[in-house]
């Protein structure tokens, strides 16, 4: 089984912290009589280990932020799970995160599981000091009393290059970066052990990227935290990411470590979306794949990069194509690729 | 348009029922066109007969058939309240456009000028007008009055909707392409604005027609043309209650909470179609 | 501070236009005023000429009816400005004002607990129905309330009056105290005040509630899906710190504005309700300045009210960046 293959590789000695089984989720909408089902997460499954920061790729719309968010069980009506699991393992404990209690899952937010959002402009409170988020995520869970707790934050701050005088300030007096950073230290503050990042550095200029990925990576060798990191901006994942997974269409068609997908990438989409990155000195021209990224409510049958595909078969068509293994840490979903056939 | 109307009433219920509820309205409207007795008639048929098979609604003191009063009343309180929607929109429109349009400074005079209005309380004014013209407060002044009072609110909802669709840049689009402006707002604005034109034209009419009654009931008005808050005020000064005469009472005051609930619906209703957000909201839960 | 002086421009430019049409207005009048006093005085017996024409000349000043209109227009103002409406003329001598005062603190009164309540009331089921969206218990408070929001305020306080009134009489429908009542203050007298506001503040509670709820409802609806609300919740904030912190901080000052924009008509609610019941307030006084025919209170009443409302709209509105600090930024 593909979960087994990857275990045997070596950092994963201990549980790997996500474990994602099969997971779907559709939003369903009713409304004058139509029914419909938008397939934004079909038939995903990954595995995260201890201390890796995982990368997931695609373009928008493609079913990332729904992937994240139905990981961390921040699903609302009318997206909801069809099927599969969502298993979390921190300090020796597992976490069926569709099978526990609201209070339990409200417990183990922020202190061992965190979400930096998608656009910093709205994250924070608008109208409260920022003391007073950090109050409202924390402080119930580190267990300190007010001075200590404080001083720790203050210190947080400062090691992350940050003034602890943000706390005092209103979100809207503070630029985009300086916001995205605050959010990223109040995500890292009660040290948890998973942590999620939404497009962290869309919208922010490029000096201020590099600011806050270095910042990100800081606190990945400090912490020792697993990251599942999402962005479409794939000189982002060559930077930071350990494992890249390429989601399209609410489905994930290759996965492989982060130098093997850049050099070696197998399926043609990847391998297009590696070859849009543009190179010192390389003047080659770019072309654009034909057609348009599919609707998730009327994907295309079978293999859905199908018609957009130049090595489309017959078979690509009619059947869905398996997550199979090139090697055990390289998987791709294409029967072109892995002469796999059904 | 229709496809929407037809929509709304199978998807709706509060539509379907404001729907419904306005149109029996309208068919009582258009039945008092063939009364038999004409409107400020008096001391035609028996006064005070408790309701039954000949005078459904009874009749009153002054010796009127309360179900015909009620129908007639009914026909001149809607024209009352479609008179003041119609003008008020003229104004609101005119205002609230100019300024989601023009903004800057022409927009800030004309929103001092529009607030000013809104905060200025309505009755006390009403009242001052009556007292000073008396005799001669027909109902084209109080429906003149009322629509120079009623426009500043809805002013307000659509020059914010205007503002909104001058910086779409579907707009800008139009403008580069040289579509000229009053072509660009009657042709691609409107059909956004029309929305809320209706909806607002509802709320105001609830808004002037409980003003009409109030100042009917205290007797500020023309008594000679019967419309629901003036057969309140005949009741009263008949003392109706306590002479037991209650369906002189009754029957206009379910008629106007009938009245109210239907405008009212519709107006919700329309409301929520309108709002997008709470259109996504409906779809999920 | 600009923006204190911003509103408070706004509150001039409202009371001057609203004073200068209610002038206008009751110019209009076919009414003459000094003759209307004129002939009530001299009513009782004969008087000689000369005394009339001074009376005349007398009353004419202290109705600030000298000159033409835009000097009348002018002594106008500067006597609004010193609080001097001029005499009654139903109960002459006694200026406007005094009698303005004494009904004014029932009006007030009235007001603001009613809509006090009603606010504090409306919003706090709008915030629970918009967050708690599944609750039945609420959905049916809800529609209730908003089932009577479009009832005209005179109708309803026409049905409690006739429901409290002669079907279950158990509460006061007229007056704001008995009318044999000792008035030295006491708990009795506080008692019976209280017991005859409740028929008039529960007419304006039912009807306004349920605009507030509305309102509150939609807003709260919509925050719930705003990206700090989503964030609070990844971050295991609690629900009931939510609602409080983050939905109904966020909700209340749009509730604000709309406070401010509806007190004009919370005011005619108020009014219109105190006629129904005979509440000792500006309603009535209203009222029975128009059939007596007593130009200067009808005219003291109009220019207060105007006066009124604009004050109370403008403390409002310096009250939202007090609540928003994104307002002190423009």
């Amino acid at each position: 089984m593909q979960t087994e293959a990857l275990l045997h590789a070596p950092e994963a000695a201990t549980q790997p912290t996500l474990v994602v089984e099969r997971l779907k989720a559709y939003y369903t909408t009713k409304a004058f009589g139509i029914d419909r089902d938008i397939r934004a997460v079909d038939d995903i499954s990954l595995t995260v280990a201890k201390g890796e920061i995982y990368g997931i790729a695609g373009e928008s719309s493609s079913g990332k932020t729904s992937l994240i968010k139905t990981i961390v069980g921040a699903i609302r009506p009318p997206l909801h799970v069809v099927d599969g699991t969502v298993r979390f393992n921190f300090g020796g404990q597992s976490y069926n995160i569709y099978d526990l209690k609201p209070d339990k899952l409200q417990a183990i937010r922020w202190r061992h599981l965190s979400y930096i959002m998608q656009g910093s402009m709205n994250v924070l409170n608008p109208v409260r000091r920022i003391r007073h988020s950090f109050y409202d995520f924390a402080f119930a869970h580190m267990g300190l009393d007010s001075a200590t707790f404080w001083d720790k934050v203050r210190d947080h701050l400062r090691r992350l290059d940050l003034d602890p005088g943000v706390l005092d300030s209103y979100p809207h007096q503070l630029s985009g970066g300086m916001r995205q950073r605050t959010t990223i230290a109040l995500a890292t503050v009660c040290t948890p052990e998973f942590i999620v990042a939404d497009e962290p550095t869309t919208a922010l200029d490029v000096i201020v990227q590099r600011d806050v990925l270095a910042m990100l990576r800081d606190i990945q060798r400090d912490l020792g935290s697993s990251f599942l990191f999402v962005t479409h901006d794939m000189s982002v994942h060559a930077t930071v990411s350990d494992r890249v997974g390429i989601v399209y269409a609410g489905r994930l068609v290759e996965e492989a470590d982060t130098p093997t997908l850049f050099r070696g990438a197998r399926h043609p989409y990847t391998q297009h979306l590696v070859a849009s990155l543009p190179k010192i000195g390389d003047t080659t021209r770019r072309a654009s794949l034909p057609g348009r990224p599919p609707s998730l409510a009327e994907p295309p049958s079978g293999c859905r990069f199908h018609p957009r595909c130049p090595l489309a078969m017959d078979i690509c068509s009619k059947e869905v194509p398996p997550m199979t293994n090139l090697t055990p840490r390289h998987r791709v979903a294409c029967f072109a690729v892995s002469g796999a056939t059904p | 348009m229709f496809t929407i109307i037809r929509d709304l009433i199978r998807y709706n219920i509060e539509f379907a029922i404001g729907l419904a509820i306005l149109l029996l309205l309208i068919g009582a409207v258009i039945l008092s066109f063939f009364s038999p007795y004409p409107a400020a008639d008096i001391y035609v048929v028996p006064p005070d007969m408790p309701p039954d098979a000949e005078f459904w609604f009874g009749t009153t003191s002054r010796g009127q058939d309360n179900f015909w009063q009620l129908v007639i009343a009914l026909r001149n309180t809607f024209a009352f309240g479609l008179a003041v929607a119609f003008l008020s929109r003229i104004l609101s429109l005119v205002v609230g456009l100019t300024a989601g349009y023009a903004g800057g400074r022409v927009d800030r005079v004309l929103m001092a000028i529009n607030d000013s209005i809104m905060v200025i309380p309505h009755f006390p004014i009403l009242v001052l007008f009556y007292f000073v013209l008396k005799d001669e407060m027909n109902w084209l002044m109080l429906v003149l009055i009322l629509s120079a009072l009623g426009w500043s609110y809805d002013a307000r909802l659509i020059r914010s909707i205007a503002m909104s669709l001058r910086t779409r840049p579907f707009t800008t689009q139009s403008v580069y392409s040289g579509m000229s402006m009053r072509k660009i707002l009657v042709e691609e604005h409107l059909p956004y604005v029309m929305p809320i034109v209706f909806a607002t034209t509802m709320n105001n009419m609830i808004w002037s027609i409980g003003m009409e009654i109030t100042l009917s009931v205290l007797g500020f008005t023309d008594v000679d043309t019967p419309t629901m808050g003036q057969i309140i005020y005949w009741a009263n000064s008949h003392s109706a209650l306590i002479s037991g005469i209650w369906w002189w009472v009754a029957a206009p005051v379910v008629a106007i909470i009938v009245l109210f609930i239907g405008l009212f619906l519709l107006s919700m209703s329309m409301n929520e179609y309108i709002d997008p957000r709470s259109r996504l909201n409906r779809m999920g839960s | 501070m600009i923006f204190v002086a911003r509103r408070f421009g706004q509150l001039l430019l409202v009371v001057f236009l609203g004073i200068s049409a209610t002038f206008f207005i009751s110019h209009m009048t076919p009414v003459d005023p000094v003759a209307e006093s004129i002939t009530a005085i001299t009513n009782f017996g004969k008087s000689d000429p000369e005394a009339i024409a001074l009376m005349r000349k007398t009353l004419t000043e202290l109705y600030g009816l000298q000159g033409n209109l835009f000097e009348q227009y002018v002594t106008f103002w500067s006597r609004l400005i010193r609080g001097d409406f001029g005499p009654s003329l139903s109960a002459f001598p006694t200026p406007v004002s005094q009698i303005i005062f004494r009904a004014l603190p029932w009006t007030v009164g009235l007001m603001i607990s009613a809509t006090l309540i009603s606010f504090l009331l409306g919003n706090t089921l709008g915030a629970l129905a918009g967050y708690y969206r599944k609750s039945r218990i609420l959905k049916i408070l809800s529609l209730g309330l908003i089932g009577l929001q479009p009832i005209p305020y005179y109708v309803l306080a026409f049905i409690l009056l006739i429901l409290f009134g002669f079907v279950w009489p158990v509460l006061p429908i007229t007056g704001g105290y008995e009318m044999n009542a000792d008035l030295t203050l006491s708990f009795t007298l506080i008692l019976d005040i209280i017991r005859h506001s409740i028929l008039p503040a529960m007419a304006l509670v039912l009807v306004g509630a349920g605009s507030w709820l509305t309102g509150m409802r939609a807003l709260t609806s919509n925050i719930v899906t705003e990206d700090y609300v989503t964030f609070a919740e990844l971050g295991g904030v609690g629900s009931t710190r939510i609602l409080r912190s983050y939905v109904v901080r966020n909700a209340i000052v749009p509730q604000l504005t709309g406070l401010a924009m509806s007190l004009g008509a919370i005011f005619n609610g108020t009014v219109i309700t105190e006629i129904v019941f005979g509440y000792p307030g500006i309603g009535t006084l209203l009222i029975n300045a128009v059939h007596a025919g007593d130009y200067s209170l009808v005219l003291g009443l109009a220019s207060l009210s105007i006066i009124g409302v604009a004050i109370a709209v403008f403390l409002i509105d310096i009250l939202s960046p007090l609540l928003d600090p994104r307002i002190k930024a423009e």
